[in-house]
């Protein structure tokens, strides 16, 4: 897209930045001039009304949609076309979905081994190392023979995670992770989240979860039709220093 | 199919009964008219010889050509089936792809296959494979009293060694026109897999090959296998059409028996059969397969 050596490389501790970014579905024009910054150990959370084009944005940084405008970078990268180095990035970026995707033609621990093995020829034991050690902090290694329609919601998002992290991922992206979880199982997944962040996992998640905001976050990033509206430190945000539309939202989500 | 169980009636009913009436007064009819109107002198045993007979000098049952016919058509059937499923793999995958060219090229196949009719396709293929290709390849003239050729083993897959390139013709116009139709039922079942699992492989940073081997294509296959167990199947019957470019398989062996004997209706009778528990054997077995496998994953 754009001559990238020509420019000045970027802050080496920052591994996600837009930069002017635009994105349309045909007609319909997903991401206006995204400009964002994600720095090492940063845990940004992305809120927004649905359609606001939260999920788009965090898509675009491993590339399951392709921006049309401006350039992103991830740990130095330009993100762009070039299918070896997308696969390079993809690698670095560990993403959990709405719905798992767990691969259900694979046992649990297959899961997870299989990004360890594909990506860096480490034999199967190697590879079973590597996954158990990711699969018992998510506490769920006592489950890697079975199957993933076997376990229940929380259980394959948490199998998801340790799949993610099992590539020693630098950047986490969580894509609203417990939107599609029964009640009593959310809190399972976010715990696993917040020993994330703990441990100084750099971290983007989309999520309507306000109380993990407002526990784990450093930063709240809002978005509505396609812009962010807001991209502030926790504090500010939950303290008022926000605008109006995000404080019709957040009214709105927290009035229950 | 986890639903409740079936509420099946095992009970016949008089609308049942009235049914099993018409069918029989029409067979009675049927059986009336060739026995008694239509004069015919039936003789069974003459062209059952042809299907199995009994050799005085070897004291023992041979089988003769009808028997031959079946091999030849099982053979056809697996070899077509081997490489149209090869066929079908790239071409559906070519039809799924993003590539315009690749899908273009695929849709055409599959398109002049479906809308030409097999004989017309069987015929233009067979003569460009055997007057063009054959030659090219040197498939006429091969080793014919080679140690793997003259086995036992060479005559189970592949049959008489004289008639090795018209076999391989034969199975090769097969395979080209019945690939058309797995290429459909390929791209059916990769197109079924949720896209979600597609963005995952991804996600884990698997090259586009390794998506395709390691996620996608073992659900697809999995998905596909009743329709293309069918297709198998249906393959054996439609190779009957390759009687027509002098493959001997079990067709082409009775249009010769029936002209021998002069016993038609026997020969063609006996054939039909012959098919039928053939299919019938196969459908069977596959429906069986399936039912265990589905048991195996719950």
């Amino acid at each position: 897209m754009s001559n990238t050596s020509a420019r000045p490389q970027p802050d080496p501790d920052t591994l996600i930045a837009f930069e002017g970014v635009g994105k349309w579905f045909d007609q319909f024009q997903a991401l206006k001039d995204i400009n964002l910054s994600v720095k090492q150990g940063a845990r940004v959370v992305v809120c927004g009304p649905s359609g606001s084009g939260k999920s788009t944005m965090i898509r675009c940084v491993n590339q399951l949609e392709n921006h049309q405008q401006g350039t992103i970078h991830v740990c130095g990268r330009e993100v762009y076309g070039n299918m070896k180095q997308l696969e390079q990035v993809r690698r670095e970026v560990g993403m959990v979905f709405q719905s798992f995707n767990l691969f259900p033609h694979m046992s649990i621990l297959q899961n997870v081994t299989l990004g360890p093995i594909r990506n860096s020829n480490l034999s199967r034991s190697e590879a079973d190392d590597i996954a158990l050690h990711y699969l018992e902090r998510v506490q769920i290694a006592d489950q890697a023979d079975k199957f993933p329609s076997q376990l229940s919601g929380g259980q394959q998002q948490r199998v998801a995670i340790a799949r993610a992290l099992a590539m020693k991922p630098r950047v986490m992206l969580f894509d609203e992770p417990t939107s599609a979880l029964d009640p009593e199982m959310i809190n399972e997944v976010l715990d696993v989240m917040t020993e994330l962040a703990d441990d100084g996992m750099t971290m983007m998640v989309v999520t309507h979860e306000m109380g993990f905001a407002r526990e784990v976050a450093d930063r709240v990033v809002f978005m509505d039709e396609g812009r962010i509206e807001e991209n502030c430190g926790k504090t500010e945000f939950f303290a008022g220093g926000r605008g109006e539309r995000a404080q019709a939202f957040l009214s709105k989500i927290l009035q229950h | 199919m986890n639903g409740p169980p079936l509420q099946t009636r095992r009970k016949l009913t008089s609308v049942d009964y009235i049914c099993f009436g018409l069918v029989g007064a029409i067979i009675a009819y049927a059986v009336y008219r060739v026995s008694d109107v239509l004069v015919y002198n039936w003789n069974w045993s003459r062209v059952f010889n042809f299907v199995i007979y009994y050799d005085e000098e070897k004291a023992r049952y041979v089988p003769n050509l009808l028997l031959k016919g079946i091999a030849t058509t099982l053979r056809l059937a697996f070899w077509a089936t081997i490489f149209a499923a090869t066929i079908g793999l790239v071409m559906g995958y070519m039809r799924t792809s993003k590539n315009l060219a690749m899908r273009m090229i695929s849709r055409c196949y599959v398109e002049l296959v479906r809308n030409i009719p097999p004989v017309v396709f069987i015929f233009i293929f067979y003569f460009f494979l055997s007057g063009q290709l054959m030659p090219l390849v040197g498939l006429d003239d091969f080793d014919k009293n080679g140690a793997f050729v003259s086995s036992g083993v060479f005559y189970m897959l592949f049959g008489d060694p004289r008639l090795f390139s018209n076999f391989v013709a034969g199975a090769l116009c097969l395979a080209l026109f019945e690939g058309a139709y797995i290429t459909e039922i390929v791209r059916a079942g990769i197109q079924s897999i949720p896209k979600g699992q597609w963005e995952a492989a991804r996600a884990v940073g698997l090259s586009p090959f390794d998506v395709l081997r390691d996620i996608i294509f073992p659900q697809a296959v999995r998905k596909i296998l009743p329709p293309l167990a069918g297709q198998f199947i249906t393959l054996i019957k439609d190779s009957a059409i390759v009687s027509l470019i002098s493959i001997q398989e079990l067709t082409f062996l009775a249009t010769e028996v029936a002209s021998t004997t002069t016993k038609v209706f026997e020969t063609w009778i006996i054939v039909g059969a012959m098919y039928f528990i053939l299919c019938y054997s196969f459908a069977a077995l596959f429906g069986h397969l399936e039912k265990r496998a589905l048991r195996a994953r719950r």
